[in-house]
């Protein structure tokens, strides 16, 4: 499988956005840059916002305020965008099916949709499992397809929100590896996470985020060892956010 | 006017009498037996037909009035069949204004009626399931950039093991209905007469070796569709999930 480098879709620009469902604000003056390099990790407590920012990123949720672009347009048809959910639904057909379903979305012919099932399959260490029911397969190995899934549109960014919440450390582990893995492949990973060991295992970038505002943001190395704000420095702690 | 002794006797010398017809095939039954099952089975097609995507429209449109016309299917699948008959008597009838088909009187007339009647019922329910599912897969759909057509054929296709429910829940309607078939289909004898007319036409005359017989038929092949649908849904769900 390839994996072209990042063409339009980056740089994501957050410029002052608010996002608000009914009266409640979810998101507000989010002022934000994702681009090309290693993962960006979203951290922070529950109810932060890392959901509702990844999936304002993806185009799922317009700005209710402010403006988000995608390699400078306001697009939000999500070309060479891709999501995986933290709880991510298994359509009702095979694991192969499912891979299927999504190069069929994409438009790829029929003819090729075979082989890169399987290359997908395979990125993912599902080879083996295509015909088994996307449901009956495992936490870890659902994980896994959604992955997959996502990889069909051969994504120049892709969000990930919270993939490893309900898995052991082996499944934890095989989507890291696969998180490394499309990143040495030039895709931008956008991912949230609740554990600080993953995020300092795997980030380029934090972004800390508390009550749908961005707290602070930066290097993770700089992040973890000199935090700029006290909620910062809480947060790396442990101890809770007020 | 015979005792209940005698009624009860009766009844159990028809067990014998109807076992017999089943097991002999009568050809006066199974004709019987095939309109019957050509009529309903035709209106559970042509009521999913437009049931379907009628509650899959349902399921995943917003439109102002959407509340009150799900109330409205929902109260359909109540319709009572004789309503349903008179409606259509009315509309096939010599002076109605569809009485230029000359349908009145046919098995095509009971098939119109049993699709009237059936209709709501799966619409109703195939709305239910495919907005369960719609909730489920919504994200995913729209990440995949899916548009509203194949939207909908996905839903459609990825509920068919549940919307096999629906379907036979409508063909439980039709295969035991007989109050509008036999308003407009009439009842005759060696064209519009099924299971379920003929069961109530032997019974006033009296015939209950007859009328035994045929709700033996029509109990087994209900029970028999069942178990084939459900035979089907255990296997499709085994390898779709």
């Amino acid at each position: 499988m390839t994996m072209r480098a990042p063409a339009s879709e980056l740089p994501i620009v957050f410029t002052d956005v608010a996002i608000v469902a009914g009266d409640v604000t979810i998101l507000d003056g989010i002022n934000l840059f994702f681009s090309t390099g290693l993962p960006t990790i979203l951290i922070g407590p529950n109810g932060a916002g890392k959901t509702t920012l990844l999936r304002a990123a993806m185009g799922l949720m317009p700005a209710s305020r402010g403006r988000i672009t995608w390699g400078g347009r306001e697009t939000s048809e999500p070309v060479r965008r891709a999501i995986m959910f933290q709880r991510p639904a298994m359509l009702r057909r095979s694991a192969a099916g499912n891979v299927g379903y999504a190069l069929a979305a994409a438009g790829m012919p029929r003819g090729e949709r075979k082989t890169r099932t399987a290359d997908l399959l395979a990125l993912v260490g599902l080879q083996g499992l295509e015909a088994r029911a996307a449901r009956r397969l495992s936490g870890g190995e659902q994980q896994r397809l959604a992955l997959a899934r996502a990889l069909v549109r051969d994504p120049a960014v892709l969000f990930l929100d919270e993939p490893t919440a309900s898995l052991d450390p082996y499944a934890t582990k095989a989507i890291e590896d696969i998180v490394r893995a499309v990143t040495t492949r030039g895709v931008k990973v956008v991912m949230s996470t609740h554990d600080l060991g993953q995020a300092k295992r795997l980030a380029g970038d934090i972004v800390l985020l508390h009550r749908g505002r961005l707290i602070e943001s930066g290097p993770a190395k700089e992040f973890f060892e000199m935090p700029r704000t006290p909620e910062a420095g809480k947060f790396i702690a442990g101890e809770l956010l007020d | 006017m015979r005792d209940l002794a005698d009624i009860s006797g009766t009844a159990m010398n028809g067990d014998v009498s109807a076992l017999h017809l089943v097991l002999s095939g009568d050809p006066g039954l199974f004709a019987v037996v095939w309109l019957s099952l050509e009529v309903s089975l035709s209106a559970v097609l042509f009521a999913g037909l437009i049931g379907v995507p009628a509650g899959a429209f349902l399921a995943l449109t917003q439109f102002r009035g959407r509340e009150g016309v799900i109330v409205v299917l929902n109260a359909l699948m109540g319709l009572p069949p004789v309503v349903v008959g008179l409606a259509i008597f009315l509309l096939l009838s010599r002076s109605g204004p569809l009485g230029s088909w000359g349908l009145l009187f046919t098995p095509q007339a009971m098939v119109i009626a049993q699709t009237v009647l059936v209709a709501p019922i799966i619409a109703a329910l195939s709305r239910q399931t495919i907005e369960d599912l719609w909730v489920e897969y919504r994200d995913e759909l729209a990440a995949m950039n899916i548009g509203p057509v194949t939207r909908i054929i996905t839903l459609i296709w990825d509920a068919r093991f549940s919307l096999v429910t629906a379907l036979l829940a409508g063909f439980g309607r039709a295969a035991a209905e007989v109050g509008a078939i036999i308003i407009v289909g009439g009842n005759i004898d060696g064209f519009t007469r099924t299971m379920t007319t003929a069961i109530a036409l032997e019974t006033s005359k009296g015939d209950l070796p007859l009328a035994i017989g045929l709700g033996i038929v029509l109990i087994f092949i209900v029970i028999a569709i069942n178990a084939l649908a459900w035979a089907a849904r255990r296997a499709g769900e085994r390898y779709a999930g």
